[in-house]
């Protein structure tokens, strides 16, 4: 009779999870199951409801990424309508979107990837979060991350109504432009942001990639799979997060398809197993295999990593010199090493900001012709986006009132469900010997899971007991006049 | 589904000035009718939020209804029409929440009308009858045991192995 | 109402140490999406100041704490637990319970907590149809052996467990005895300062209270007001709204007329109606029941055939519009299950226009 572990709940992330791990009578790992306890239904109760409110509906999946949704079902609703959006539209929606990227992107870094690696994946738990990142590097970079997700708020409410789950999006359109006054905002706090996004990779150039044992981990084989990996692509194959087609290529790096998105059904499917609610995508041409890895198997990624390895490069240029960068310093395309992707994820960080201040200045961006009523009877469509945690994908029928009839939804962690129970077997079974388990140690098979961004990351804070604090007040030429401190040794 | 036994529970709002009265002179008269109507006064038909139909249905009533004077005869001029559109948008949302047209009717009756009040009362508890018990809050119980999901809980808890710090 | 805390308030200047002890908070999402814990940290800098009022015990999203923590505190330590998401499976019961024992003051957070929110749409639908839509009738399930979640799987190594899904989806307090509510989905960064205030102050209401304001949206709604006389209904898709008039007058549902204010009326700022997510306006036990009784009040026709079509056609999915946000915690909570249920057009919509007409006694047609 095996022992049994459970990591429950795992934490850091988004949603609801746990982790058992079964030891055999050595005490080594037999298995490890990583389970997703819960269901809500959005694909069965948003069958009866007025179309048009699918982006209200399908934003409260996710209250980290609501405009993923809110964007994807926006889109699936001009082709369910078979309306065309103005073109001032789609540059406002993709401005919104990116700079949602860049607020999510940031939350994510400084509070879930941040910390296993800028204080390191041994530290004790207390400092193992955004605190224990400010303490190493300094309040100095705790008011920037605060006023980087302070000003994508601000402006996500500005244009899409809400902070938290905007109220924007209609079939030929959205339901409010941006004025002058607006846009010149917008536009500001785009160039700060890519100020912000450079400041963020040159701490992890610092902090990580100038240290050998991070790099060793990065590199490591404990958190390495060899998959394929998705991603929406423009026309020149270069990364897109708002529109374009979806490319797969395989672990060699060779395109295995690129798509529209209205075909995904021909190239992904989804299985059940009775063990987890969630259900686990795969690709339908290459076949189900296992939960293994390799050319023969059907287990993709998405993530941020994926979307770099799918396409060959970055539509902006400070992105792309850094995409070039990552790849000379991590041997060539694709990197498979998973925990890669917190990089990955700085350089879209970077992307998201420049694309932010393109459209800003864009000279169409304060159009009033931001919709366009449909004309045609409503019957099916499906929308994708990438969600920061991979390609989403929305698909309704209706009838001809517009009631929807029929939902498909693959979400962007769904896609990496596969993966992320392999990759927590692996770390399970290379971390786990003669039966000494201990929280250190669970918490270092949980990093490999958090590496995907599982959907949530506490933003700014988590807060343990007593936060260690020091505030140097300085006058007009530097001086420092005062010294505040807490719980500093 | 309908049992034999089962005597419909009905909630009756009527309003003062005519329906009630009919119901009193129906009572006078002594016109037999059923007696399943457990009948509530109000000032005018018009006084009946869409709430109290929907506590009286998820409470026990079997049926629901609501009696008022003929349109253009309100004693409060057109307070009636405001009942008409809250019963037509209360029938709209109680079918689409699986309950039967039957359970809800409007009755317009004039303070004379007590025979036909009467006939009005056994016709919709005849209905009822038919359809059946309603017992909603049955609709509120789980087909799974619960303290026997959340015990699993705790057992499986229990069976797992301590993890030091 | 101000928008976003400009000046970056530097960390306070009190010794902590000096003052009186931590409260302890926790902070636990059951069926949520998270938009909860992301408008927490929308109060910004001050969540230094929460920091510096509250040892956070037990966060999933932020901290490594887990449940057998939990377990192993004494009853009644945790000061306050802000506990959002809804009731969906036996895992959530279970860590309501817990959590319940635990704190002295459970504070239901947001909409999910307090009356359902979104996801108790799933209340017109049973587990058995959310599983065959989820597991079985979704374009790109391939499951040939008709596989369900199960309580228990055998796997080689051992057994596997899952929660219950239940039936109904229930709120915070049709499980557990609830303190205080704070609605919105989410609540807004001010409402939720503003609670947090109260709370380390001393100065709650009293406990069963929702912590919100007493007036409607329309409020706090800046478009102007004229006398509504509404002849038909329109959906969102189908008019572009002019953007100074009350769009409920435009013939748009706009649910603010029975929503309870707190959210400085955002979402017609963007020309969107509201859509009710703060829940019912103070007093008001049903919000669908209320957004009835004020939509039949505005609705300009005596004659039944017009009322019908004018319902019918502008609003083909009353419980949608009516309890969007509310199900769970209406009077009615949930949809009737069984065969008679189906024969009436559960889970469709519009059903039958069948008789909706009075009768008038003495009439001898239906």
């Amino acid at each position: 009779m095996s022992k049994r572990v459970s990591i429950d709940p795992i934490t850091r992330l988004e949603g609801h999870g746990k982790i058992d791990i079964f030891l055999d009578d050595e005490g080594e790992v037999a298995g490890a199951y990583l389970q997703i306890p819960e269901l809500r239904g959005f694909e069965r109760f948003c069958v009866g409801r007025p179309v048009e409110e699918m982006p209200n509906l399908t934003s409260r999946i996710c209250g980290v990424c609501p405009e993923a949704h809110h964007m994807a079902a926006t889109k699936a609703l001009d082709n369910v309508f078979h309306v065309d959006p103005p073109r001032a539209a789609k540059k406002l929606r993709e401005l919104f979107y990116s700079i949602f990227y860049a607020t999510d992107h940031t939350t994510h870094f400084y509070a879930l990837g941040g910390p296993d690696f800028v204080v390191g994946p041994e530290a004790p738990a207390a400092e193992r979060n955004i605190l224990g990142v400010i303490a190493k590097v300094g309040m100095d970079v705790a008011g920037r991350v605060l006023k980087m997700r302070r000003d994508g708020h601000h402006l996500i409410k500005m244009i899409g109504g809400r902070p938290v789950h905007p109220n924007w999006g209609l079939p030929g359109g959205v339901s409010r432009g941006i004025n002058e006054e607006q846009r010149a905002e917008i536009e500001q706090l785009g160039r700060d942001a890519i100020e912000f996004a450079k400041f963020s990779l040159q701490v992890f150039d610092d902090l990580v990639l100038g240290n050998t044992d991070y790099v060793g981990l990065i590199t490591g084989g404990v958190y390495t799979h060899q998959t394929y990996n998705m991603g929406t692509v423009d026309e020149n194959n270069h990364v897109n997060f708002y529109d374009g087609k979806i490319r797969v290529t395989d672990p060699e790096g060779a395109e295995h398809a690129k798509y529209d998105p209205v075909d995904y059904r021909d190239y992904v499917a989804e299985r059940v197993e009775p063990w987890s609610y969630l259900k686990f995508p795969y690709l339908k041409k290459v076949g189900w295999k296992g939960f293994v890895d390799g050319k023969d198997s059907g287990v993709y990624k998405c993530t941020p990593l994926s979307r770099l390895n799918a396409a060959d490069g970055m539509a902006t240029p400070l992105a792309q010199a850094e995409y070039e960068r990552f790849y000379e310093t991590l041997g060539g395309k694709p990197v498979h090493h998973t925990l890669a992707t917190h990089w990955a994820r700085l350089i879209e960080l970077l992307y998201a900001a420049e694309r932010w201040v393109e459209l800003a200045t864009d000279p169409e961006i304060t159009s009033r012709e931001y919709r366009v009523l449909p004309t045609q009877t409503p019957t099916e469509g499906v929308g994708c986006v990438e969600a920061p945690r991979g390609t989403l994908t929305h698909h309704y029928s209706t009838d001809e009132r517009g009631i929807v009839t029929k939902v498909n939804l693959i979400v962007g962690t769904t896609n990496n469900n596969a993966p992320i129970c392999m990759s927590v077997k692996k770390a399970a079974q290379g971390l786990i010997h003669k039966g000494e388990v201990s929280e250190g140690l669970l918490n270092k098979v949980e990093m490999a899971f958090r590496a995907y961004d599982p959907c949530f990351g506490c933003a700014t804070h988590s807060l343990p007991g007593r936060m260690p604090l020091v505030v140097n007040l300085r006058n007009a030429e530097g001086d420092v006049l005062q010294t505040l401190s807490q719980f500093v040794d | 589904m309908s049992d034999d036994t089962f005597e419909p529970k009905i909630v009756g709002f009527l309003c003062n000035w005519c329906s009630y009265r009919a119901a009193d002179l129906a009572g006078s008269a002594r016109i037999k009718y059923a007696s399943n109507v457990r009948i509530i006064r109000v000032m005018c038909s018009g006084r009946v939020d869409p709430n109290f139909v929907l506590q009286a249905l998820s409470q026990g009533a079997d049926g629901v209804m609501i009696a008022g004077c003929h349109p253009g005869e309100c004693h409060y001029i057109n307070q009636n029409y405001k009942t008409m559109r809250r019963f037509i948008m209360l029938k709209h949302v109680l079918r689409q929440m699986g309950l039967e047209d039957e359970r809800l009717r409007l009755v317009w009756a004039s303070a004379a009308e007590g025979q036909q009040l009467a006939e009005a009362v056994d016709k919709m508890v005849d209905e009822v009858r038919r359809v059946g018990p309603l017992n909603w809050r049955q609709n509120w119980q789980e087909d799974v045991d619960r303290e026997d999901a959340l015990q699993s809980i705790v057992k499986e808890r229990e069976e797992l192995m301590e993890v030091v710090a | 109402m101000t928008d976003n805390p400009t000046e970056n308030q530097p960390a306070t200047t009190d010794q902590p140490e000096a003052s009186k002890p931590k409260g302890k908070l926790a902070l636990y999402w059951a069926a949520s999406c998270g938009g909860c814990e992301i408008a927490v940290l929308g109060i910004h800098e001050k969540i230094l100041d929460v920091a510096a009022a509250f040892d956070v015990v037990f966060w999933p999203c932020a901290t490594d704490g887990k449940v057998h923590h939990v377990e192993k505190m004494p009853d009644g330590s945790i000061d306050v637990c802000l506990f959002n998401g809804g009731i969906r499976t036996s895992e959530h019961e279970y860590m309501a319970q817990l959590l319940r024992k635990k704190s002295k003051v459970l504070v239901a957070f947001g909409s999910c907590a307090h009356e359902g929110c979104i996801p108790g749409l799933a209340n017109l639908s049973s587990r058995k149809e959310v599983f065959d839509t989820v597991y079985r009738e979704t374009s790109s399930t391939e499951n040939p052996d008709d596989l369900r979640p199960q309580r228990e799987t055998d796997v080689p190594e051992g057994t596997l467990h899952l929660p219950v899904f239940y039936d109904t989806l229930k709120t915070l307090d049709q499980t557990v005895p609830v303190d205080y509510y704070l609605p919105g989905c989410p609540p807004e960064a001010d409402r939720i300062w503003e609670a947090l205030v109260a709370i380390v102050q001393g100065t709650l209401p009293e406990p069963g209270s929702v912590i919100g304001l007493d007036s409607t949206v329309c409020d706090e709604c800046s478009r102007k007001r004229n006398e509504k006389k509404i002849r038909g209904f329109k959906r969102t898709w189908e008019v572009i709204p002019d953007e100074e008039t009350c769009l409920l007058e435009q013939g748009i549902v706009c649910a603010g007329i029975a929503t309870r204010a707190g959210c400085g009326a955002l979402c017609p700022q963007v020309n969107s109606p509201c859509i009710g997510c703060h829940g019912p306006a103070q007093g008001a036990h049903d919000q669908g029941a209320q957004l009835m009784a004020a939509l039949a009040s505005v609705i300009d026709s005596e004659d039944p055939e017009e009322i019908e079509r004018i319902i019918a056609e502008g609003i083909p999915d009353p419980v949608g519009s009516f309890y969007r946000f509310s199900l769970a915690a209406s009077t009615l909570r949930r949809s009737k299950f069984g065969p008679s249920a189906a024969a009436s057009s559960r889970g469709k919509v519009g059903g039958e226009a069948s008789n909706t007409e009075a009768s008038h006694v003495g009439a001898t047609n239906e």
